[in-house]
């Protein structure tokens, strides 16, 4: 299992947990309300919105492709037998297809602004190609073919995606991560991924171009914000049919009626029969379908996720089992100091103060988190003093396994146990019995036990055990039983022995883990869990997670991985941010939800409809059918005419929730459903009857209508 | 005791007569086709029609055997209605018309049970009892086979195989089907219904005019019209002749008979796929619609709203004395909540609301609670659409019984909803716009509208009664009735069997609490909800021009 940090990750988080949620509410709130929508957005989408008017851009959606035919054949009526009447439904008709066309617009609108940004690095760059022989030639960047050997040194932009073969640099990718804090990239390893646009800021490296000109990440980056390649999910594909049989029957039913009406006296005219059509299709979801579908690919740009289709979108919304890997996601990625266990009768401030002085010119993570913990609990100063300064500093080796100071003639020192019991007795010095006991009782814990000496004129003594141990990170626990609440289990991955591994499972509350895992061993859990008819979303970074990402439902690639794992998963953490994935869930839950709501808020609005569209039709025939005229529309013409505006506007109301997403706050599917089907089934059957009636209020004040 | 009382007093009886026999009925069926062994009688029919009762079939074998087994069986029951003069007990009533041998071919294959004829005077008691019982067991058995293949693709995972057609129909007739009607047959002659093969008594009647009264085999055939809800009288006035249905216990047994199957059946899915809510929450759902509905049609009439009736204190035209308006109410109810058919009173008589209600009850698709067998897959195919439109709700793939619903589940559903719709629409519609309709008509106006929208809705749903008041002879009824059966039959046979075969295929997916709670009454409310709106959407306009009209004037 492999784990990088980017250096931009804070290694010590600063955060209390309670600050930390917070801090999460606010990030995922500016991004809410980044992605919110715009009402200028409108007005900015309206070309668009006309140019869609083309029935070819109609032909995919049937229900919308029904609406523009009955808008012709409206058309045509009206301006055969002109009237106010025909006249404004034929208006409508046209404001429902372009209403549609609109939420699509404004939907993709979000999406270019992003893809322009993303141009500018698509620039022409030269890049300065390794010929076999090892000189260099200059040849524009779009020459590239996969396998070449490119040169780039600090100030110049990566010609193309690769992987470095050869060196170590600091590179800027705020352009594609929006990140400005440059990250460290070097050859071998899993921080060996480079993408094409982006600039060293340091150093020399050589680079294996590993894609064609035209299919870089960038290039696919842009056709997914665009939508270009948009190709509808299953589920939509699903959902489609549905509608298109709704719209079957509906056609069907008007149909019907006519022969029923010329039976029962009078024939419909076409317009009252279109208008009803029109009405009772579903064109409210059949308009915001595609929308919301664009929409939820948006929400995981902003939270700086990329899903290379929309079908990971969705699945990431039926995931039941999350693979988290324990290092860098549920745990700080290093180990950090916890406990201070003085022995042999020393003091704990004493042990403090020695534990610190070792500590303070040690720049590791765990060093720095000892002279953290000395400051915090003991109340010793957290920089060194002049006096510190100017000590001898005793780094680790792989020899030593030990580091410390030399000071005034006093030497300090911790490390690994047997180095530094070897250390004491080097110095004359005996270790007492009691150490081991400590140091095995930390190790059977899980944390990592290491032992703290001090040596002056000859005689060497243990002071005490540091603890250094796995910290979760802050807010784990309430996030995982989030996700329970949601019905999808947490299994932690990690490569330590089951009894750390349980120690830290039962600390974080996941549900269960993974010790000692080896890739097959992930790759064979994703494999059993699907077998069971589980759906698996895991992130990884390596090369050697590239084969459980594929596997994987839903793979989530770190952006500082190789290109094999970001070729493998089917999304890339721009971030890497391997807790994002919590969130990808979400909103792919989100756009499901969003979908569903709308569907039935839309079929439910039916109802109204008849209501008011019945008694106009028919009362002419049966004067008695005004008693279902329970809205008291005012004549028949404004009845029907208000149902179309209604039909209309709700389009254009519905716009932003299609764009936002429903609100959704992680909960069991039994309680989701019940406030979703009170607000958009229960709603869905009220709305309308408030809203005909009030559209009529109006339209009944215009001459020849009411 | 009042009539009030009395008719509150049928119903709770049938309910827990009902409840009674649910679970052991339910688990035998769920046992029944479930079973590894074969019985020796059925290992001889196997032997007899070649079938290896041992090897499992895809959905298209199973399709292609209910396909293939219903046209040889509308051949064979043609043939035998045009054959009738060279039959035993023909009692001379010569060879049926080629019009009417079709239709009730059809009819009967069909489980509809519409009938153009009139029996006494056209069928012998051959064409009866080897022709008309044999299809109203098989054609039972074979909506029953289908239900339980519809079953099965929820239970099975990963396989292309939904079990044996020809092992489903014969275990539905030799374990379910025949032993019930035996007992009931012989409990409904011991209540006093007729069973002879004579020909008629010779009475005068009390004009002082010899008359005949026909006999015939009824009891045997009454108990079997009435469990595999099929609905075709022996005799003309089908329930409400005293021969079938001599008084109000025959006529609450017959009701019995005619709910048995279908209720029970929601205890077979719920022991078949090993969670019995999932059948609690159907059967709620089925029983919410009956009651509501009986209800309705009680209620309507009891308050009709013309002068005459007013007058002789309740719609009685068209009814029975020795039932009255409750008992009548239940049995059309009953009848048109299941696709029975049967009718113990004149549809065509009731009142305006009333008679929309049996209407309407054909007009949900028959889930009310449904044909033996169809009555299962249909509210099962409705429930795979309510999952689908708000499942999506719970932010999930719907999933339904551990199966995700995906492309080809949907479209199968769909074409399953689909079909009942298109045959009733484009039935009433083209009937209508032919001028010579309205000369077939007895009542001009909103009542006529009902009377064509009755007969589709009648066909479409195989249910088979009649308003009556439409005369139905004409090549144009006889055929385009006989079609609307075909396709309101078959083409959901079809798509249910597609929909099991994809279904099956399928993983199962286990549930979490994030799943769709689909044994909740959450859900069942969600379910009726579908049903009711789909409904409505999809007649409200037909309706308001017949029943509703007609109801508010």
């Amino acid at each position: 299992m492999s784990t990088t940090t980017p250096l931009r990750t804070p290694e010590h988080d600063p955060y209390t947990p309670e600050q930390a949620r917070d801090l999460h509410a606010e990030r995922t709130g500016r991004k809410m309300r980044a992605g919110a929508f715009n009402a200028r957005q409108l007005l900015t989408s309206l070309p668009d919105a006309f140019r869609k008017l083309h029935p070819k851009h109609q032909l995919p959606n049937p229900v919308l492709f029904v609406v523009w035919i009955g808008s012709v054949l409206v058309t045509v009526f009206a301006v055969l037998e002109p009237s106010v009447f025909s006249i404004a439904v034929a208006a409508w008709l046209w404001f429902t297809v372009l209403f549609a066309n609109l939420a699509e617009a404004v939907a993709e609108g979000r999406g270019k602004a992003q893809a322009e940004s993303l141009r500018k690095m698509r620039r022409d760059t030269v890049a300065r190609r390794l010929r076999e022989d090892g000189t260099e030639e200059e040849v524009p960047g779009n020459d590239l073919r996969v396998g070449d050997l490119v040169v780039v040194e600090a100030g110049q932009i990566i010609p193309g995606d690769g992987d470095i073969v050869e060196g170590i640099a600091t590179v800027d990718e705020s352009a594609i991560t929006g990140e400005s804090a440059p990250v460290i990239r070097e050859s071998g390893g899993d921080r060996s991924a480079v993408t094409g646009g982006t600039t060293v800021l340091s150093d020399r490296i050589v680079v294996r171009i590993a894609t064609k000109p035209g299919e870089s990440f960038v290039d696919k980056m842009i056709a997914l914000v665009e939508g270009a390649e948009r190709q509808k999910t299953p589920n939509e594909v699903a959902l489609t049919i549905l509608l298109a049989t709704l719209t079957i029957i509906f056609l069907l039913v008007t149909l019907a009626l006519q022969p029923m009406a010329a039976y029962s006296g009078r024939q419909v005219s076409v317009i009252v029969l279109t208008a009803l059509l029109v009405c009772l299709i579903p064109t409210t979801i059949g308009a915001l379908l595609s929308a919301i579908g664009i929409a939820g690919m948006d929400r995981l740009v902003q939270r700086n996720v990329l899903a290379k289709s929309g079908r990971a979108v969705e699945a990431a919304g039926d995931i039941d089992t999350l693979l988290l890997d324990k290092t860098g996601t549920i745990t700080f990625g290093n180990r950090r100091c916890t406990e201070l266990i003085p022995v042999g009768g020393v003091g704990v401030a004493e042990l403090a103060a020695a534990a610190r002085l070792s500590s303070l010119a040690d720049e590791t993570p765990e060093g720095r988190s000892i002279v953290e913990l000395c400051a915090r609990d003991h109340g010793l100063a957290a920089e060194a003093d002049a006096g510190e300064r100017s000590a001898e500093f005793v780094p680790f080796t792989a020899q030593t396994r030990m580091s410390g100071v030399d000071l005034d003639g006093a030497q300090v020192r911790k490390g690994a146990a047997g180095s530094v019991k070897a250390w004491i007795r080097e110095h004359g010095g005996v270790v007492p019995p009691e150490v081991d006991q400590v140091v095995d009782a930390i190790s059977a814990e899980g944390g990592t036990p290491l032992v703290c000496a001090a040596a002056r004129d000859g005689s060497a003594r243990v002071l005490g055990v540091i603890r250094l141990s796995d910290v979760v990170k802050p807010g784990m626990r309430e996030r995982f039983e989030e996700l329970r609440a949601m019905g999808i289990r947490t299994v932690m991955v990690t490569g330590d022995n089951p009894l750390t591994a349980r120690a830290i499972a039962e600390e974080a509350g996941v549900d269960d883990y993974l010790a000692e895992a080896k890739p097959e061993d992930k790759m064979d859990l994703i494999r059993k869990e699907q077998e069971g008819g589980r759906l698996v979303a895991m992130t990884g970074d390596g090369t050697n997670d590239a084969p459980a990402l594929a596997q994987a439902d839903v793979g989530v690639a770190m952006n500082t991985g190789t290109m094999a794992a970001k070729e493998a998963g089917n999304m890339v953490d721009l971030d890497s941010d391997p807790t994002k994935l919590i969130e990808v869930v979400e909103v792919g839950k989100q756009m499901l939800i969003t979908r569903g709501a709308l569907t039935t808020f839309s079929i439910a609005n039916d109802l109204a409809k008849y209501f008011a569209i019945l008694p106009a039709m028919f009362m002419a025939i049966y004067p008695q059918l005004d008693k279902i005229n329970i809205m008291r529309l005012a004549t028949p013409e404004s009845a029907i005419l208000s149902a179309v505006i209604f039909n209309a506007l709700v389009i254009v109301a519905l716009i932003p929730l299609a764009l936002r997403g429903v609100r959704y706050r992680p909960s069991t599917a039994s309680a989701l459903l019940r406030r979703n089907l009170l607000v958009y089934g229960l709603g869905g059957i009220v709305t309308p009857f408030v809203g005909i009636w009030l559209i009529d209020l109006l339209v009944r004040l215009i001459p020849g209508i009411g | 005791m009042s009539p009030t009382l009395a008719g509150l007093a049928q119903v709770g009886l049938l309910v827990v007569a009902l409840a009674v026999c649910y679970r052991p009925l339910g688990d035998h069926m769920a046992r029944v086709y479930t079973a590894e062994g074969h019985w020796k009688v059925e290992r001889a029919l196997y032997r007899i029609v070649r079938v290896n009762p041992d090897s499992e079939q895809r959905w298209t074998t199973y399709a292609a055997g209910v396909l293939g087994f219903s046209f040889v069986s509308i051949v064979l029951l043609y043939l035998l209605q045009r054959l009738q003069p060279l039959l035993p007990l023909d009692l001379g009533r010569g060879a049926v018309d080629p019009g009417i041998a079709f239709n009730t071919a059809v009819s009967f294959v069909t489980n509809t049970n519409w009938q153009s004829y009139s029996p006494e005077a056209v069928l012998g008691h051959t064409v009866q009892m080897a022709g008309l019982t044999v299809q109203n067991f098989v054609s039972a058995a074979v909506g029953m086979a289908v239900a339980v293949a519809l079953v099965r693709g929820f239970v099975r995972a990963r396989t292309d195989r939904l079990g044996n057609f020809w092992v489903d129909l014969t275990r539905g007739v030799t374990r379910v089907l025949l032993p019930i009607a035996f007992v009931a047959a012989i409990v409904l002659v011991a209540l006093g219904a007729v069973m002879s093969l004579a020909r008629g008594v010779q009475i005068t009647g009390v004009d002082g005019v010899q008359r005949t009264l026909a006999l015939a085999p009824a009891a045997s055939q009454e108990v079997i019209k009435e469990l595999g809800t099929n609905g075709g009288g022996i005799f003309n006035a089908n329930s409400s002749h005293p021969f079938e249905n001599p008084n109000a216990w025959t006529n609450l047994f017959e009701i019995f008979l005619i709910l048995l199957i279908p209720v029970a059946l929601t205890r077979t899915l719920g022991t078949m796929v090993g969670d019995r809510k999932q059948g609690y929450v159907l059967l709620s759902v089925m029983g919410l619609l009956w009651g509501a509905l009986l209800t309705v049609a009680w209620w309507a009439e009891s308050h009709p709203n013309g002068v005459a009736s007013l007058a002789a204190g309740a719609a009685m035209e068209g009814k029975e004395v020795r039932f009255g308006i409750p008992s009548t109410a239940l049995f059309a109810v009953s009848t048109t909540g299941t696709s029975t058919g049967a009718v113990n009173g004149m549809h065509d008589s009731l009142t305006g609301l009333g008679g929309g209600v049996t209407l309407l009850n054909m007009l949900l698709g028959e889930v009310a609670p449904g044909g033996v067998g169809a009555g299962l897959y249909g509210i099962l195919v409705m429930a795979v659409i309510a999952v689908f439109l708000a499942g999506l709700m719970v932010g999930r793939t719907p999933e339904y019984l551990g199966k995700k619903l995906g492309r080809r589940e949907v479209t199968a559903a769909a074409i399953a909803m689909l079909s009942m719709p298109t045959v009733v629409l484009v039935g009433t519609g083209v009937a209508l716009l032919l001028p010579s309709t309205t000369g077939f008509l007895n009542n001009p106006g909103a009542h006529g509208l009902s009377e064509v929208l009755y007969a589709y809705a009648s066909t479409g749903n195989n249910n088979g009664s009649a308003f009556g008041g439409l005369t139905v002879t004409s090549d144009f009824f006889q055929s385009t009735l006989g079609l609307a059966m075909l396709f309101g039959r078959f083409l959901p046979i079809l798509a249910v069997l597609a929909l099991a075969g994809s279904l099956a295929q399928q993983r199962k997916v286990p549930p979490t609490v994030g799943t769709l709670p689909t044994g909740s009454p959450l859900f069942a409310g969600m379910l009726l909800g579908t049903v009711v709106l789909v409904a409505a959407l999809t007649f409200l306009p037909a309706l308001a021009l017949g029943p509703i009209a007609e109801a508010l004037a």
